[in-house]
């Protein structure tokens, strides 16, 4: 914002509270209230308001409160923003900021991971970083980026995981996976605070090699990270947090079937939660969202395959 | 309650003058509306002739409410028209071979074959192209509006819909977030009484939709939307208002949907009487005799207004079919915007 007069920030309680996880803390001070839009409680009008700002040349980033709210502002997005660059010539560029993701007994409403839905739409893309890096360079790329980019946080990772984010200024290309561990003997393809879940189930795992690629894109995905993986393993778990029936595990799997099936020694294994909303109490949350013990029987039943 | 003004009559040569109107734009009104009736007419004879694929929608009735708020645009505002407001795209300066090539679904027609009828727009021109979820154009008309203010430019942006788009949250939304920042937005109610088969009555339960503007803290107002020069004069005093910082204004016009809702339709459902009562309140015919009483209109003048019109269009006819269909190889193209791509009037 500092270096381009055509950013603001646009949400429900981003100016003076500094948004619901104070991403935003501090910077209606630094930019005045025409630059950090404190909005009424209306996503649609957040969303239709940034697209028609963007059509007029400003870089606006919005923020939903949580990303299940997005769905109030669908049409927004899907309707008018996916789709003014091929109908009319015209396209644009804002930033959705979706705090999403499960793990406080949220409940149904406060917990969800939309990024499939979006993932269908052409002329979206869907961002979901892991590390603090890659929020940094990826919040920056999504901002510069001529396209609606939607960029969702998962909230479990914000105060837990610490890590080195460069000073100076940087970004990081949308669609390019990273290998977040390097292994051997089985893949594990998966995105967002996951990569934490894989991580450890992983390290408790001696004898098998295990590599972790975070997609960190989801659309467009790194289709070749993914397969150049799969290859040097053979075997390939596919992790998610999103629920399973046509979650972006799906189309991942279908597309190793359709381009490695070849080069693969065991069917493709899907760890996801199961189809069902989110629910709040911690004993049914434990059981809906994919748990490192769940993880950890799944490696051990491909490894063994 | 009723709380909107209801706006006085078009009135003199003289009042037309006073808010800014000579003799030429007056002739430039009615060629505007001539144009704009014209080019649907001739789309009704292209989709008789099957060329044009898919469904066709006009805006016959409306003509004066499009083609007087638009004249009443200054030329770097920007609006969100919707498909019974093709006289904003002619006003505008938009070539009407491009809107037949559209219809047809043309590789020139604005949208390039991509969508039809008039979802259409010249960025050069202001203009956004609309989606069928119409009130869906209120909040991006609102965001247009939000960079102006942001940049604190003299601009302003018009939000077209009707009374049907009005019973959408869109519509809500869009109306409160502008009133609450005073946004310079006028919004245009093209009130046609009738939503597809449903009738007003079933839509919203106000006496005037333009009563709702008390709710969201500006002025609503009530216009003839058949009188050209009141519709005009109306959108002209909100946009100015809206330049300077005053805020938004609803203006409902209303008028009667002259038409089914689509090709398709033969408005059963609308009863007779109501047709023949609107039909003798026609916008151009009723502008028509305004210019010979107030403005010394000739029959050659109108004559040649007339031929020159229909010269126009039937070489516009011409050209459009001319025009290809678009390459199937380029489907994928422009799904996602590059860098280059924000090079347009409105990304400037």
């Amino acid at each position: 914002m500092r270096r381009d007069k055509r950013v603001f920030v646009i949400g429900e309680d981003v100016g003076v509270y500094g948004g619901a996880f104070k991403v935003t803390l501090g910077f209606q001070e630094e930019f005045g209230p025409w630059r950090v839009l404190d909005a009424p409680l209306s996503e649609t009008a957040i969303l239709g308001g940034a697209t028609g700002a963007a059509l007029m040349g400003m870089r606006p980033v919005a923020e939903m409160q949580f990303a299940d709210f997005i769905s109030c502002g669908w049409d927004q997005l899907v309707t008018v923003a996916a789709k003014q660059r091929w109908r009319a010539g015209t396209p644009v560029p804002i930033t959705v900021r979706l705090p999403s993701g499960g793990g406080f007994s949220g409940g149904p409403f406060h917990s969800q991971n939309p990024e499939s839905s979006f993932a269908h739409v052409p002329g979206l893309k869907c961002v979901c970083p892991a590390t603090p890096a890659d929020a940094k360079g990826l919040l920056v790329a999504a901002i510069e980026d001529p396209n609606p980019v939607l960029f969702f946080e998962h909230k479990h990772l914000y105060r837990r995981i610490k890590g080195e984010v460069p000073d100076e200024r940087y970004t990081t290309p949308i669609g390019q996976a990273r290998i977040h561990r390097d292994g051997d003997d089985l893949s594990v393809i998966t995105w967002g605070a996951m990569v934490y879940t894989a991580e450890e189930a992983a390290s408790r795992l001696d004898d098998v090699s295990i590599e972790i690629v975070d997609l960190r894109t989801v659309l467009p995905w790194d289709k070749e990270a993914v397969l150049a993986s799969v290859r040097k393993t053979s075997k390939v778990l596919v992790l998610h947090e999103d629920t399973r029936t046509g979650g972006f595990g799906a189309e991942i799997a279908a597309t190793i079937a359709e381009e490695a099936f070849e080069d693969l020694d065991a069917p493709v294994k899907r760890i996801t939660a199961p189809d069902s909303p989110v629910p709040f109490s911690p004993s049914l949350e434990a059981a809906f969202i994919p748990q490192v013990d769940d993880v950890l029987a799944g490696l051990r039943q491909l490894a063994e395959y | 309650m009723a709380t909107a003004r209801v706006a006085e009559p078009s009135g003199s040569l003289g009042e037309a003058k006073e808010w800014g109107l000579d003799r030429e734009d007056l002739l430039g009104i009615y060629r505007n509306m001539l144009t704009t009736r014209g080019v649907e007419e001739r789309g009704h004879i292209l989709y008789r002739q099957g060329k044009i694929p898919g469904s066709f929608y006009t805006g016959r009735g409306n003509e004066a409410a499009a083609v007087g708020v638009a004249t009443a645009m200054g030329p770097e505002d920007v609006g969100t028209p919707l498909h019974r407001d093709m006289g904003v795209h002619i006003t505008r300066g938009m070539e009407p071979w491009r809107i037949f090539a559209n219809y047809m679904g043309r590789a020139d027609g604005p949208a390039r074959g991509r969508d039809g009828n008039v979802h259409m727009a010249d960025a050069r021109l202001g203009m956004i192209s609309m989606v069928s979820h119409l009130p869906a154009m209120l909040p991006v008309a609102v965001g247009c509006a939000l960079a102006f203010r942001i940049r604190e430019e003299k601009r302003v942006a018009v939000a077209w819909f009707g009374e049907g788009a009005s019973a959408r949250g869109d519509t809500h939304e869009g109306m409160n977030f502008a009133g609450v920042r005073r946004l310079p937005v006028l919004f245009v109610c093209d009130n046609n009484q009738w939503a597809y088969s449903t009738p007003a009555h079933l839509e919203y339960a106000v006496e005037h939709l333009a009563d709702r503007a008390q709710a969201y803290g500006f002025e609503g107002v009530v216009v003839d939307g058949t009188d050209v020069l009141a519709v005009y004069r109306e959108a002209r005093r909100a946009i100015e208002k809206a330049r300077e910082g005053g805020g938004p204004t609803l203006i409902e016009c209303l008028t009667l949907r002259m038409e089914g809702h689509a090709v398709h339709d033969d408005a059963f459902y609308v009863p007779k009487e109501l047709f023949e009562r609107w039909a003798e309140q026609d916008p151009i015919e009723g502008y028509r005799r305004w210019l010979y009483e107030n403005a010394e209109l000739s029959a050659e003048e109108e004559d040649e207004i007339k031929v020159g019109v229909k010269k126009h269009l039937n070489e516009a006819l011409g050209k459009a079919e001319a025009s290809p269909l678009p390459d199937p190889a380029t489907l994928l193209e422009g799904v996602y915007a590059t860098q280059d791509d924000l090079d347009t009037p409105h990304h400037k």
